[in-house]
């Protein structure tokens, strides 16, 4: 492949060691001397601690240690609120491990460390524990109820509640010709990695140095934070980085083990590995999507929005984790979404449970309140005999309004804007590739048998918050180009697309580059990989350190030539004047002798400007009316991206977010029984989705609207795949079953909830 | 439990001597006893597919048997199909056609199509999807995973792609 090579589908640089199986994820490292973990965890979800007896897991043949809260020396820290840290949090942050009580099923109690874990896992179940169960809480309605307390010193169930408004939405709903109010439902699910968590730890403390490998994510804070909780200075602390199975929001931030690596590394006197099972990562990963939303909405006659006023719901679990209230508070800021809505207001409320917390997962709160949002629109188009894609064409915002300041929907956010863009384009190439005029008038049509609907959403999506982020060039005399970057891959090709742009912006062959990211050991700094944000940041710090280099380049061509800098210039990696070049590597060679290197360091600041990409979705299905099967025929969907870096990357992230986003609509559900136990704790239960019955997929990136906000024009493109997938099915169902009068408000769509619905209208 | 068992197998055509106990899943004998770790654990009760392994011939999932199950087995793991550095037409399909992101499950992906191109080269659409279906990936969405496959059976059919 030739230059230049963003906006090239660049096979990608990771794949050789992936294919051959040579990679190196974290269970596939091993440190001389080292010993395995395992975790005893809570097998309720609500109860006392009366006594621990770890004599008999101690006295196993094989067993290194075994310890509790009590066995540790020393303060067991909080683990801290990283994001949407709202006040009234601080009440229900979780410590590593439990000391006197459990709030959910897997909430660590005890540890083994042992040979093999083989022996380790024995040894969990010679470990004796005397609980006194308590009543659990397992919805929001008896967590605010609050007859049993999680968390008795914070008097209520309540993690914290605000309202977050713009305009007057009573003065908006108090005349309004039209109203109606609807509560949806989302279903508790998760990231589910294919790869689950691990960490190993190598805890030096004479030295001292903390060494921990299965990093990920956000390392530069969680160093900062494991520095404080273990008393070192930071750079004691390195957190290193290896190949990584999938990320989607759940890996990478700081959770129990986080701590308790650590800790059974320093009690050992040698490395200690923790992998993480696959039940455990069902109750021990956080949880996402747990909302209850009700919306109630304001129109004139002709279908224009005039109010929204909502109350949502967030089911947090146990504890307040890293990812504080994001997902309940980006639902409430994502409610209007890309609609002209002149008055606004939430009552946002953040309960706490005897379930798993919640954290992120790809498309936090978008998801959810998408889901909403468009059903509830769907609805109104109906009441008011409107057709599903002129209604919100009525109401999308025009290019003429952007850029637009939304408010401040997310308490201290009060600049949120969003950028400029053409959301009626976007929608418009949708309903052309989906054929909705075909479709509009056959919704409900009964074919071989089944009934069929098209349904449509259109979404917002924010990428690139947080930090800056940093990358570093080195030419090394040898030819060699190493990228060094503060941001971390979870899988999604970050190699590959980084290189794209310093091949670039170098001027030179890609196979030149190598590219190291993520761990604390390699750069000053980083922000880290979340939020749509990698080819926003880091690859925006690549090309701002490719252009420095270049400079720097001509600097030691004019030295080495001991001539004027403007005499020269620089193309295709190398410095060059009449008849004579001095490519990247003479030059590396050159400042190499004079006890130099070359190199450039940048840091790419967004000044926390956010890019938003925009789209819409339609899902074609087709319902089984005696079985209540849904079959997914057709799936389109389209994408404002600004820029597309690598088009077969960005290709993958939405068909892969789409299929996923299929999952969360239909299958994966965390199902809960009154005591609080997790029904759905292995694969066997907790569904995913496979490569069977997958709609025929068009997924379309457009590039009509570049950021304003970065130079390279990026906005994120790993979301839009996923936010809209139960909208649009959602509506799309709900069109096919219109004759029976149903209406889906509820997540997931399976057979037995369809076909309950079904019987109950007697069919 | 811990009475140990002389274990004779051949992995990737090189033979393997060793001493395990009768728990040991093939899994975690091929990973922690032969090193080989390419082969990954995503459930360890037989759903994912991301330990799949093709024992004489058949994709096996190496966590639902155990080591002693494999004496005197052939077995094939994901390190054993490129020539050196040079990838096989599978794996090479599945480069082009970007059918891998994080990487995790791929091994499991080649073991399973490789039995399965074995046994059916002319495979439908249809039928590739349901032989995957026992395997699970979080990234890609199946669909580029698909079309390697297809591809790489066309290939091996020796018609144009």
């Amino acid at each position: 492949m030739t230059p230049p090579y963003i906006g090239q589908s660049v096979k990608r640089l990771e794949d050789q060691r992936l294919l051959t199986g040579t990679g190196r994820y974290i269970d596939d490292i091993k440190l001389p001397g080292m010993k395995v973990m395992a975790i005893f965890r809570s097998p309720h979800a609500h109860a006392r601690i009366r006594r621990i007896d770890l004599s008999a897991a101690r006295a196993l043949p094989g067993v290194t240690d075994v310890f509790s809260a009590h066995d540790i020396d020393m303060d067991l820290p909080e683990i801290p609120l990283r994001l949407a840290p709202f006040e009234g949090f601080e009440r229900f942050l979780q410590r590593p491990i439990a000391a006197d009580k459990v709030r959910y099923v897997g909430e660590p109690v005890a540890v083994v460390i042992a040979a093999d874990r083989y022996i380790a896992e024995d040894a969990l179940d010679l470990i004796g524990v005397e609980f006194e169960p308590l009543p659990a809480v397992t919805t929001v309605d008896q967590a605010i109820a609050g007859d049993t307390l999680i968390h008795e010193d914070a008097g209520e169930n309540m993690g914290t509640r605000y309202t977050v408004a713009r305009g007057d939405t009573d003065s908006a709903f108090a005349d309004a010709p039209y109203t109606r109010r609807e509560r949806f439902v989302t279903n508790r699910h998760g990231a589910v990695p294919m790869e689950t968590r691990g960490l190993i730890a190598d805890f030096e403390p004479d030295t001292p140095l903390l060494r921990l490998h299965g990093a990920t994510k956000v390392n530069f804070f969680n160093r900062r934070h494991l520095a404080d909780a273990f008393g070192l200075p930071e750079d004691a602390v390195e957190l290193i980085e290896t190949d990584v199975g999938g990320g989607f929001g759940a890996r990478g931030e700081l959770y129990p083990e986080d701590y308790l690596v650590p800790i059974a590394s320093r009690r050992a006197g040698c490395p200690v590995k923790w992998i993480e099972d696959r039940r455990e990562n069902l109750t021990a990963t956080n949880h996402s999507r747990d909302i209850v939303c009700d919306v109630e909405i304001a129109a004139t006659e002709d279908g224009r929005i005039l109010g929204v006023r909502a109350t949502v719901q967030g089911d947090m679990g146990a504890y307040i984790r890293t990812n504080g209230g994001v997902v309940p508070s980006k639902a409430a800021q994502f409610l209007p979404g890309p609609y002209r809505v002149p008055d606004f207001s939430c009552d946002v409320q953040f309960l706490i449970t005897n379930k798993t917390p919640v954290g992120t997962f790809r498309g936090p709160g978008r998801f959810e309140v998408n889901f909403c949002r468009e059903r509830l629109l769907d609805m109104m188009a109906k009441d008011l005999g409107i057709d599903s894609a002129e209604i919100r064409h009525r109401n999308l915002m025009q290019p003429a309004e952007l850029p637009y300041r939304i408010g401040e929907l997310v308490p201290g956010d009060a600049d949120a804007t969003f950028d400029r863009g053409n959301y009626p384009s976007a929608m418009n190439r949708l309903l052309d590739e989906a054929g909705y005029d075909d479709w509009k008038d056959r919704q409900g049509d009964i074919i071989d048998g089944r009934a069929h609907g098209l349904g449509i959403a259109c979404f917002i999506e924010s990428s690139a918050a947080g930090p800056p982020e940093s990358a570093t060039i080195t030419i090394r005399p040898d030819g060699k180009v190493e990228i060094r970057t503060g941001a971390s891959s979870v899988g999604q090709g970050t190699e590959t697309g980084l290189a794209q742009i310093c091949a670039d912006g170098l001027g030179i062959d890609i196979a030149a580059i190598d590219v190291f990211h993520g761990s604390t050991t390699l750069v000053e700094t980083g922000g880290g990989t979340f939020h749509s944000r990698n080819t926003v940041m880091a690859g925006n710090a690549t090309r701002i350190a490719a252009d420095t280099l270049r400079d720097r380049a001509l600097d030691l061509g004019a030295l080495r030539w001991n001539c004027d800098r403007v005499d020269l210039v620089y193309e295709d990696g190398a410095v060059a004047r009449s008849g004579e070049r001095l490519s990247l590597a003479d030059l590396a060679t050159f400042a190499e002798a004079r006890g130099e290197r070359l190199f450039a360091d940048a840091l790419f600041d967004n000044e926390k400007k956010l890019s938003y990409s925009y789209g819409a979705h339609a899902a074609l299905v087709a319902v089984d009316v005696a079985t209540g099967i849904v079959e997914v025929k057709k799936y389109v969907l389209t994408e404002e991206i600004g820029r597309a870096l690598n088009p077969a990357m960005v290709q993958g992230q939405a068909v892969g977010g789409l299929v996923q986003g299929l999952g969360g609509t239909f299958l994966d559900h965390m199902v809960y029984d009154a005591d609080g136990q997790l029904l759905t704790g292995s694969f066997a239960d907790y569904l995913l989705p496979t490569s069977d019955g997958l709609p025929e997929i068009t997924a379309i990136a457009l590039e009509e609207s570049p950021s304003e906000f970065n130079p390279m024009g990026f906005k994120g493109a790993g979301e839009g795949g996923i936010v809209a997938v139960a909208a649009a099915v959602g509506n799309a169902v709900s069109h096919a079953l219109a004759a029976y009068d149903i209406s889906i408000t509820e997540l997931p769509i399976t057979p037995d909830r369809l076909r309950k619905a079904l019987r109950d209208t007697g069919v | 439990m811990t009475s140990t068992h002389r274990l004779s197998l051949t992995v990737n055509g090189q033979a393997h001597d060793c001493e395990v106990e009768a728990r040991l899943t093939l899994a975690d004998c091929l990973r922690d006893k032969l090193d080989l770790t390419g082969t990954h654990l995503g459930c360890e009760h037989g759903v994912c597919g991301a330990c799949t392994v093709v024992v004489d011939g058949a994709a096996v999932r190496s966590c639902l048997i155990f080591a002693v199950q494999a004496q005197g087995a052939e077995i094939k793991t994901v390190e054993g199909l490129a020539d050196g550095d040079r990838l096989s037409d599978l794996q090479q399909a599945f480069h082009d056609n970007f059918a891998l992101q994080c990487g995790f499950c791929t091994p499991g992906f080649l073991a399973t199509a490789e039995a399965f191109l074995s046994e059916n080269p002319s495979p439908t659409r249809a039928e590739v999807q349901s032989a995957i279906s026992g395997n699970i990936c979080r990234c890609t969405g199946y669909v580029s995973i698909i079309d390697a496959i297809l591809e790489t059976a066309a290939r091996r059919r020796g018609e144009p792609v």
